[in-house]
C-alpha cells in the first residue's frame, strides 16, 4: 500500500512540476566573532553569559549546588560506558526532580545566541530540556558569526541528535507577553571558557 | 469545535462588533510586523537570503520527486520509517495504526499546521485516543474547543482574561488571577504531567534534509522536545513541500524563519532529527493532500515555497482587523487564502477577495511568494468558474462595459455626480450600499477633471 501511495505522488509531481530551476550558489561570508559579541547577543534572549579562564570555577559552583541540596547533573566530564548506558536509559519520571544541568557545547553563534548541542554531549535527549536550569559550557575558540558558518563546522547527520539552543525556554501565547520558562529550563547560563594568552 | 463556516465578510463583522478588541488585535500584529522589521534590518544581506531562499524552494519544486527519493532513501538508512499519504484521511489513518499497534490511548502533539489541515484531532479523538496539544497557545484554544486563529500565534484572538477563566475552568487556576506568568506556570505544571504519562509524541516538521534524511523542527517552548524525548515512538507529519536538498540550506531558512515570524533572530530551540534513540522509533508521515495539484498550476505552484511563517498575517490590513477565525480555513491569512481556493473552490470562493490587495503581503515574505498577485489571479479564476457572488458578477461586467465606451463613460461619470449632489442619502444608505457601512464618501464635484481641464484651455 505505502509503495503505491508512494508512487503515486511522484508520479503525479512528475506531471506537474515546473521545468528545472537552476540552483545557485551563495556564500555569505567568513566573518570573525568574538566572546563580547556573544554575550550582548545572550544578554538580549535573558541568558547570563560569563568569561571563565579555567574550567574549575564551573566545577565549584556545582559543588555548591549540590551542598545547597540541589538535583545537579554533571556531564562536562567525560562519562565512561556504564555511567552513559544508565543516563540514556532514565526516562521522564526519573529525571523530572533535576534541577540542574551541567552540559558542554560544541559551538555558540554571536548573530542569535544559539548554541549547538548533540547526542554525544548530552547521552539522553531530555536532559537540556526537562532540567529547571540549564548550564552551557562552551570554548571561546568554537564561537562563529552567523548560521552558514555553523552548518559548515557541523555535521547534522553525524549523531542521531542534535539542537541549536538559543536562551531558556519561552512563550509569549498569552497576549504576546513573554514569559521565561514555558516547558522547558526556567534559566540557561553560559560559560565562556577563554584560555589566556 | 469551532466550526470553519460561514464567509470571511459576514465572519468579519461579527469580530470587529468589539472595537476595543479589534483595536487591541491590530495593534499587538503590527508590532510584531514591527518587530520583524527591526530584526529584518538588523540583517545586512537580508534581501539576498530572500532571494536565495527562493531559488532554492523554486529549484527544489522543479526535482520534488527526486528530493523526495533521496529524502526517503536516506531517511530508511538513518532507521527512520517512512510513510506516503495522498490525502489527509490517508494521513489520519496511518497515524492511527502506529498509536493503536503500539497500545497507545493517550498522545501528546506539538504545533502543526498540517495536521490542523488534515483535521487529524477530531478523527484521533473519535476513535478513542486522547489527545493533548502542548503547545501553550494550541492547549489553550483546544480546551476552548477552538482552532488556531494565526498559524504562528494560535491564541492571538484571546485576551489574558479569556485564558484566565478557560484555565480557571479546566486546570483550577484562581478565578480572575490573569497574571500571564501565573497561567503560563499553571500550563507546564499541567502539561509535565501528560509529557511524563504519554508514550507517543506527534510533531509537524519545519525542514526535512534530502542529503542527510533528517528533519528539523523549531520551537520556543521546547514542548515538541519535551514530548518526543519523553515518548518512545516519534511521528513527524509533513507535507511534501518541507524538503530542502542539502544541510547548508539550513542556514538561510534559520536566519529568515524566526526573523520573519516573530522579529526573534532564532527560535529557542532548532532540534534535528536523524535517528531514534536505541529501542525508540521516529515515523515520518509525507503528505500530499493537493499539493501536487498546486504544483502543477503555474501562476499558483510558487504558494508552495512558504515555510509557515505567518509574517504576511502579521502584515495584513485585513487579517489584523477580522481576525484568523474569520478566514475559515485552517491556514488563515493571505498565504492561506491562495492555498485553499486549491483544496475546494466554492468553500474557499471568498478568500481571495478578503484582501486590499496592497502587496504588503509579499513584501515581507521571507521566500517571495507573490502572494498579492496570486490573490488577483485566483479572483479571475474563480469569477470565470462562477463562484463569484451574482451581484459581484452583474457589477463587474456592467463596469467593464461602460469604461470600455469614453462617451458612456463620461456621461455616467456626470449622472453620479448630480446623483450624489441630490440624492447623497441613497449612497449613505448602508441598506443599499454596504460600501458605506465604514466608510464615508467625499462630497461630489461639480465637474469631472476633464471639464474643468478643457475649461483651463
Amino acid at each position: 500500500m505505502s509503495t503505491s501511495n508512494k508512487e503515486s505522488i511522484l508520479n503525479r509531481i512528475r506531471q506537474n512540476k515546473p521545468n528545472p530551476v537552476l540552483l545557485k550558489e551563495n556564500n555569505f561570508g567568513n566573518f570573525p566573532a568574538t566572546a563580547l559579541q556573544l554575550i550582548a547577543t545572550l544578554k538580549a534572549i535573558k541568558t547570563e553569559a560569563v568569561l571563565i579562564p579555567h574550567l574549575n570555577a564551573v566545577q565549584e559552583e556545582i559543588q555548591q549546588l549540590q551542598q545547597k541540596g540541589n538535583v545537579v547533573l554533571n556531564v562536562l566530564n567525560n562519562l565512561n560506558a556504564v555511567e552513559q548506558d544508565q543516563l540514556s536509559k532514565k526516562s521522564a519520571a526519573d529525571l523530572a526532580s533535576l534541577d540542574y544541568a551541567f552540559i558542554k557545547g560544541q559551538f555558540a553563534v554571536t548573530e542569535n545566541g544559539a548554541i549547538w548541542v548533540s547526542d554525544k554531549n548530552i547521552f539522553n535527549r531530555l536532559i537540556p530540556f526537562i532540567c529547571k536550569h540549564l548550564v552551557i559550557v562552551i570554548e571561546a575558540s568554537n564561537i562563529l558569526t552567523n548560521m552558514h558558518q555553523a552548518y559548515t563546522a557541523i555535521n547534522i547527520r553525524e549523531e542521531g541528535y542534535g539542537v541549536f539552543i538559543a536562551g531558556p525556554s519561552k512563550t509569549a501565547d498569552i497576549e504576546q507577553s513573554l514569559v521565561i520558562g514555558a516547558h522547558g529550563p526556567l534559566s540557561l547560563k553560559v560559560y565562556i571558557i577563554q584560555k589566556e594568552s | 469545535m469551532t466550526t470553519l463556516t460561514g464567509k470571511h465578510a459576514s465572519n468579519a463583522a461579527a469580530f470587529i462588533k468589539d472595537e476595543a478588541r479589534t483595536d487591541w488585535h491590530d495593534e499587538t500584529l503590527w508590532m510584531v510586523r514591527h518587530k520583524r522589521d527591526l530584526a529584518a534590518a538588523g540583517v545586512l544581506e537580508w534581501e539576498a537570503l530572500r532571494n536565495y531562499a527562493s531559488n532554492i524552494k523554486e529549484h527544489t519544486l522543479s526535482n520534488l520527486d527526486d528530493y523526495l527519493s533521496e529524502f526517503e532513501k536516506n531517511a530508511l538508512a538513518n532507521g527512520i520509517i517512512v510513510h506516503w499519504a495522498p490525502d489527509a484521511a490517508a494521513h489520519n489513518q496511518i497515524v492511527y495504526s502506529i498509536i493503536k499497534d503500539a497500545g497507545i490511548d493517550r498522545i501528546v502533539k506539538s504545533k502543526s499546521m498540517l495536521t490542523e489541515e488534515c483535521h487529524l484531532n477530531p478523527f484521533l479523538i473519535s476513535k478513542g485516543i486522547e489527545v493533548t496539544d502542548t503547545d501553550l497557545g494550541e492547549r489553550i484554544v483546544q480546551l476552548r474547543k477552538e482552532i488556531p486563529s494565526h498559524i504562528v500565534l494560535p491564541a492571538i484572538h484571546l485576551k489574558k482574561e479569556d485564558v484566565s477563566h478557560t484555565f480557571h475552568e479546566f486546570l483550577g487556576t484562581e478565578a480572575n488571577n490573569n497574571d500571564p506568568q501565573y497561567l503560563t506556570g499553571a500550563a507546564r505544571i499541567h502539561l509535565r504531567d501528560k509529557f511524563i504519562e504519554s508514550t507517543l509524541a506527534i510533531t509537524g516538521v519545519n525542514f526535512a534534509i534530502a542529503e542527510t534524511g533528517g528533519f528539523v523542527v523549531c520551537t520556543n517552548e521546547g514542548n515538541a522536545d519535551m514530548g518526543v524525548h519523553s515518548a518512545t515512538i516519534h511521528i513527524a507529519c509533513m507535507g511534501i513541500e518541507k524538503i530542502i536538498p542539502k544541510a547548508a540550506h539550513l542556514g538561510v531558512f534559520t536566519r529568515l524563519l524566526a526573523r520573519s515570524a516573530t522579529g526573534q533572530a532564532i527560535t529557542t530551540y532548532t532540534s534535528h532529527f536523524h535517528r531514534p534513540q536505541p529501542g525508540k522509533q521516529i515515523h515520518v508521515v509525507i503528505v500530499d493532500n493537493g499539493r501536487t495539484t498546486q504544483l502543477g498550476r503555474e501562476d499558483f505552484r510558487n504558494s508552495l515555497k512558504c515555510i509557515r511563517c505567518g509574517a504576511c498575517s502579521n502584515t495584513c490590513p485585513v487579517f489584523r482587523r477580522s481576525g484568523g477565525h474569520s478566514y475559515h480555513a485552517s491556514v488563515a491569512g493571505p498565504i492561506g487564502s491562495i492555498l485553499a481556493p486549491n483544496m475546494n473552490s466554492t468553500q474557499y470562493a471568498d478568500l481571495p477577495f478578503a484582501s486590499s490587495l496592497c502587496g504588503s503581503c509579499s513584501n515581507v515574505c521571507p521566500v517571495k511568494i507573490d502572494i498579492h498577485y496570486q490573490l488577483w489571479k485566483w479572483r479571475q479564476v474563480l469569477m470565470q468558474k462562477g463562484e463569484g457572488s451574482i451581484g459581484k458578477k452583474w457589477m463587474m461586467q456592467g463596469m467593464a462595459y461602460i469604461f470600455a465606451r469614453p462617451k458612456l463613460y463620461r456621461f455616467a461619470g456626470s449622472f453620479a455626480r448630480k446623483f450624489l449632489r441630490t440624492v447623497p442619502f441613497l449612497a449613505q444608505s448602508k441598506t443599499f450600499n454596504p460600501w458605506y457601512k465604514n466608510r464615508e464618501l467625499p462630497q461630489a464635484p461639480k465637474q469631472s477633471f476633464t471639464e474643468w481641464y478643457k475649461k483651463q484651455q
